[in-house]
């Protein structure tokens, strides 16, 4: 079997600051046919310009400095820009992160599928289009020819990135390089797409390269895992000796700081410590020494080499050894408990039933006497939080956990329901709200490079609340006192108060919004998507924190995630919504079971679960998520669920059963029913099978 | 998209309607008695009044718009005040015919060429290329167009005699004679507009080169011209078609110093001569359609915009 692609030696250059440094370092990898080979590594690890690079696809800055790209024994380096177009688009293809972005906005779907079986294999323009009618039918996309004509902001999020996949399959590549394709997706559209990708990479006998953050879709679709780190290969193994035993040091510390469900809820998550180093000051010795807890003076002087360790892998560490036969571990270097403190009996929060609804009646409407084009965004939405507990609210995007969270703090104001915060009634308007209660209800947002003023310093940013909302006023010495205390509390130095946003990292500014949310000590924290935007190392440390601060300080939390695994390790309470509606409540681990709302066993069913061995659950949702413009009939999950019983289901609202302990569900299956359908059929959930 | 049109055309009506109101009041403001203005200090008492009664200038003011507005409409455009020329429209027509002339030669040579070089710049960015397109254009703007006007009319009519220094309008003129005349002005106002557009088409093409789709042209193997071309520019040069569109009301009825070096008798030199005379209804009338041309061609580049754009035609 020879090799679809293979580097040898590949050294990339960007040109910074004039002066050309190393991005790629001394990379070789192998890909055979039908093999899905993943690269993985955090944010400037270099995954996604290595897979550029093979594709011969450079930014401008960038340049191969040596090594060669063998693409069916031929080597790509040496060809020109010309040449390559006869192989971009017929061998070599792309599937992009955003397909959003990745389309010409003023081209069809048809016209731009089309393009590239007219320009390489010279189809006519009628020819070409039924060829593109027929990829969009093969990526399992209903009513091929009405999507071919459509443009692609007509089309959802999941449905874009079906049309890139078709237009990359158009021409039977030999290579497909999948760059963070689903990272834009939710969890449910991402394990369509990534059932979709092990289909039509077999059928087509091509080869696939998958670049992403995510261990956990990474474990369910490749076959073979290469880690990056600041540009260098760490290790390179088959999936399953992978993730049963790492052999690197980074690789196990990425595997350790995942949030798994069936994690001891006491057990710190591991957090790799430091920052990964910028392109231009590259470590003498191996480069990921600075940050590796098992690293001596040996790994500081010294380079290691990649080294082939007999079974089919490679790693690059002085100790690979050591760490194979067990000897030395990273986990058992920094095995920490956190506080675990329980839920006080009193409520922080109590809202009830808070209503939502955006957009109005045009005028003719209004003549007219008809309804408006509403977006009922939140429909009458009740939710409770205890004094030091944490509610995750769950959800598809779409499902108004956002907008329930902003009535909340009021940044949008309800139509109609009544906020109570520490027993007391609260304004739904922001500007009828006291100080105090501003003090009291702080939100993190989920992208900290937007919400720090770039223009003020770390300390100017954490001074603000301080001066404005704490009671009595503070002397400058006070205030000093009281940020440094802020920037401990988040494991920040005091000379960070210095600082400005752009001088810090994603996870060091998420810290600082964090401490911000903290300074007026509050009584409830509403944090949206705190850690979706950061690396898994480093959403370690931000669990961890917000774990910690919130048996020091005694808050509460309101955390909304897509991510069920994050949800389920800070919160001790879930709601789960679908299209303004919360469809089930109840502690943590009765979610997590049977018996589950059919949309909560989905969205459990639909986890990329980070251990090749388990595979994901079977069940996948049909279509996406409906507008909240059109709300379904009856239950409002009905269109796409698989367990519907019948007529009822598109009738009746259906009442809400109670599961015990809280636990309740909103279906019409009874609840023994629900638990005889979900026990019996083979269902990998990761808890179950343990229990 | 029809129902898009429908609604732009109707909007452009309330805008008329509006800049009526506006035109009316702000000529009411004129200081002084019109009809003492312009009769003199000797003028009876009752020439005067019936100088008033003429114009109608005794009736309430709302009489006096909606007589105005009405007789705009029907295309009565009123006498004008002073006596050579007593008709208000045919005057205005034939010198919006001139500047229709002017204006379109405008937009022949200067659309092309300044898209051509914001291209050209954007391609090469930061290159010696860009620079040298950048600075050219942008110390031409800088420059009063009576200088331009006169440096070109040394040149080309003094020196080189190749066109008329004077753009003297005749009856008679056959279209070379009309290429002629127009080519100076034309180019004095080419010279203004170029910065404008050309650093609008070059700011447009980078914004789109960076865009992912760009990427995945070049990655379906596209050859550059076609990635260029098709992919590039139909999204690039969106916002240059607005800054086009503002600039023709500016060529329509503002080019009052271009046509007074050139002694072209457009509307902005009828402009200027009306204010001077305080001549109100042939002002009103001037302001009335030069506001009507510049209404019209925005209405026409948010047209051309929403079909060159599908996020706009289909929402």
């Amino acid at each position: 079997m020879s090799a679809v692609i293979q580097a040898n030696n590949l050294n990339v250059e960007y040109r910074l600051n004039k002066v050309w440094v190393n991005a790629i370092n001394e990379v070789s990898l192998t890909i055979n046919p039908l093999e899905i080979h993943g690269l993985v590594g955090e944010s400037g690890s270099g995954k996604t310009t290595l897979a550029l690079s093979l594709m011969r696809y450079m930014a401008g800055n960038a340049r191969i400095a040596s090594g060669e790209i063998l693409l069916d024994g031929d080597d790509l380096v040496r060809k020109t820009e010309v040449e390559m177009r006869k192989i971009w688009g017929r061998h070599l293809n792309l599937v992009p992160q955003d397909p959003l972005a990745s389309l010409n906005p003023s081209y069809t779907i048809g016209d731009q599928i089309a393009e590239i079986t007219q320009l390489h294999e010279g189809l006519s323009r009628a020819e070409a289009w039924k060829r593109a009618v027929e990829m969009l039918a093969s990526v399992k996309i209903a009513d091929p020819e009405a999507v071919a004509r459509r443009y692609p902001h007509q089309l959802s999020g999941g449905m874009q990135q079906r049309v890139t996949i078709a237009m990359a399959l158009s021409t039977q590549p030999r290579l497909l390089v999948l760059d963070e394709p689903t990272t834009a997706l939710d969890v449910t559209t991402q394990a369509v797409i990534l059932d979709l990708f092990r289909e039509l990479i077999r059928d087509n006998h091509a080869a696939a390269i998958y670049v992403s953050h995510d261990l956990g879709t990474v474990a369910q679709l490749c076959d073979h895992v290469t880690v990056l780190y600041a540009g260098e290969v760490m290790e390179s193994a088959p999936v399953d000796d992978l993730f049963a035993q790492p052999l690197h040091p980074y690789t196990a510390g990425l595997l350790a700081s995942l949030p798994r469900p069936t994690q001891n809820v006491e057990t710190r998550l591991y957090a790799i410590k430091g920052v990964a180093p910028s392109l231009t000051e590259r470590p003498k010795g191996c480069v990921f020494a600075p940050r590796c807890p098992l690293a001596t003076q040996k790994c500081f002087d010294e380079k290691p080499a990649l080294e082939n360790t007999g079974t089919g892998r490679t790693v690059k560490c002085h100790y690979w050894r050591d760490i194979a036969a067990g000897k030395l571990s990273v986990q058992a270097e920094s095995q920490e408990t956190t506080i675990n403190a329980a839920p006080r009996e009193g409520y922080v929060l109590n809202a009830r039933d808070i209503n939502k609804r955006f957009g109005e009646r045009s005028i003719l409407q209004r003549i007219t006497g008809r309804e408006g084009d509403y977006v009922h965004a939140v429909d009458n939405i009740s939710i409770r939080i205890r004094e030091r507990s944490t509610l995750g609210l769950v959800g598809e995007s779409g499902s108004g956990k956002t907008t329930l969270a902003r009535c909340i703090v009021a940044l949008d104001a309800a139509d109609s329901g009544e906020i109570e915060l520490g027993g007391i009634q609260i304004s739904n308007k922001l500007e009828e709200r006291t100080k105090d209660t501003l003090k009291n209800l702080p939100m993190v947002f989920q992208n900290p490079n937007d919400t720090l003023n770039p223009y003020q310093t770390v300390g100017q940013a954490l001074e603000r609340p301080l001066r404005t909302l704490s009671g009595e006023p503070m002397s400058r010495e006070q205030i000093r006192q009281r940020v440094a205390e802020l920037l401990q509390a988040v494991r920040l130095t005091p000379e960070y108060s210095n600082r400005y946003p752009s001088e810090l990292s994603g996870g060091e500014k998420q810290r600082i919004a964090i401490a911000r949310a903290f300074a007026a000590d509050p009584a409830l924290v509403v944090a949206d998507e705190p850690t979706s935007s950061l690396d898994v190392s480093v959403q370690a440390v931000i669990l961890n924190l917000l774990k910690d601060l919130r048996a020091e300080k005694g808050a509460s939390y309101l955390l909304i995630s897509h991510d069920l695994d994050v949800v389920s390790y800070l919160a001790d309470w879930i709601a789960v919504m679908y299209l303004g509606e919360i469809v089930e409540e109840g502690d943590t681990q009765d979610v997590y079971n049977a018996p589950s709302h059919p949309y909560t066993e989905a969205l459990i069913s639909a986890i990329p679960v980070p251990d090749p061995s388990q595979k994901q659950g079977h069940i996948r949702l049909e279509g996406e998520i409906p507008s909240a413009r059109h709300i379904p009939s009856g239950c409002r999950f009905h269109t796409r669920c698989p367990r519907k019983i019948g007529k009822i289901c598109e009738e009746q609202a259906p009442p809400w059963r109670d599961a015990g302990d809280g636990h309740s569900i909103r279906c019409h299956i009874p609840i023994d029913e629900l638990i005889a359908l979900q026990t019996t059929q083979p269902f990998n959930n990761p808890l179950s099978a343990q229990e | 998209m029809l129902q898009y049109i429908v609604r732009r055309i109707l909007l452009l009506f309330v805008t008329m309607l509006l800049t009526s109101i506006i035109v009316f009041a702000l000529t009411q403001f004129i200081p002084g008695d019109i009809a003492r203005l312009l009769l003199g200090r000797e003028a009876s008492e009752q020439a005067l009044e019936n100088f008033r009664d003429q114009f109608g200038l005794n009736d309430p003011l709302p009489q006096q718009y909606i007589n105005w507005l009405t007789g705009f409409v029907t295309g009565d455009w009123g006498t004008s005040f002073s006596s050579g020329n007593p008709a208000v429209r045919p005057l205005v027509l034939e010198r919006l015919g001139n500047s229709l002339r002017l204006t379109l030669m405008t937009l022949i040579i200067s659309i092309p060429l300044s898209i051509v070089l914001g291209i050209i710049a954007a391609l090469r960015e930061n290159t010696w290329v860009d620079s040298a397109i950048s600075l050219i254009s942008l110390s031409v703007v800088g420059l009063p167009e009576f200088v331009t006007g006169l440096v070109l009319i040394n040149v080309f009519a003094l020196q080189l005699g190749w066109f008329p220094a004077t753009a003297l309008v005749s009856s008679d003129h056959q279209l070379g004679d009309w290429l002629r005349i127009l080519f100076l002005p034309a180019v004095t106002a080419t010279l203004v507009l170029l910065g404008y557009v050309s650093r609008m088409t070059r700011a447009g093409v980078i914004d789109e080169l960076k865009k992912p789709y760009v990427r995945t042209a070049v990655l379906k193997g596209l050859p550059r011209r076609q990635v260029i071309f098709k992919h590039v520019l139909r999204n690039a040069l969106l916002p240059t078609i607005t800054v086009i569109a503002l600039s023709v009301g500016w060529l329509i009825g503002g080019l009052v110093v271009i046509e007074n070096v050139f002694n072209y008798s457009g509307l902005g030199a009828l402009l200027v001569e009306s204010v001077k005379q305080k001549n109100i209804p042939l002002l009103q009338a001037v302001v009335m359609i030069t506001i009507f041309f510049y209404a019209l061609a925005n209405l026409i580049a948010d047209v051309l915009y929403a079909v060159l754009n599908p996020r706009i035609r289909l929402t």
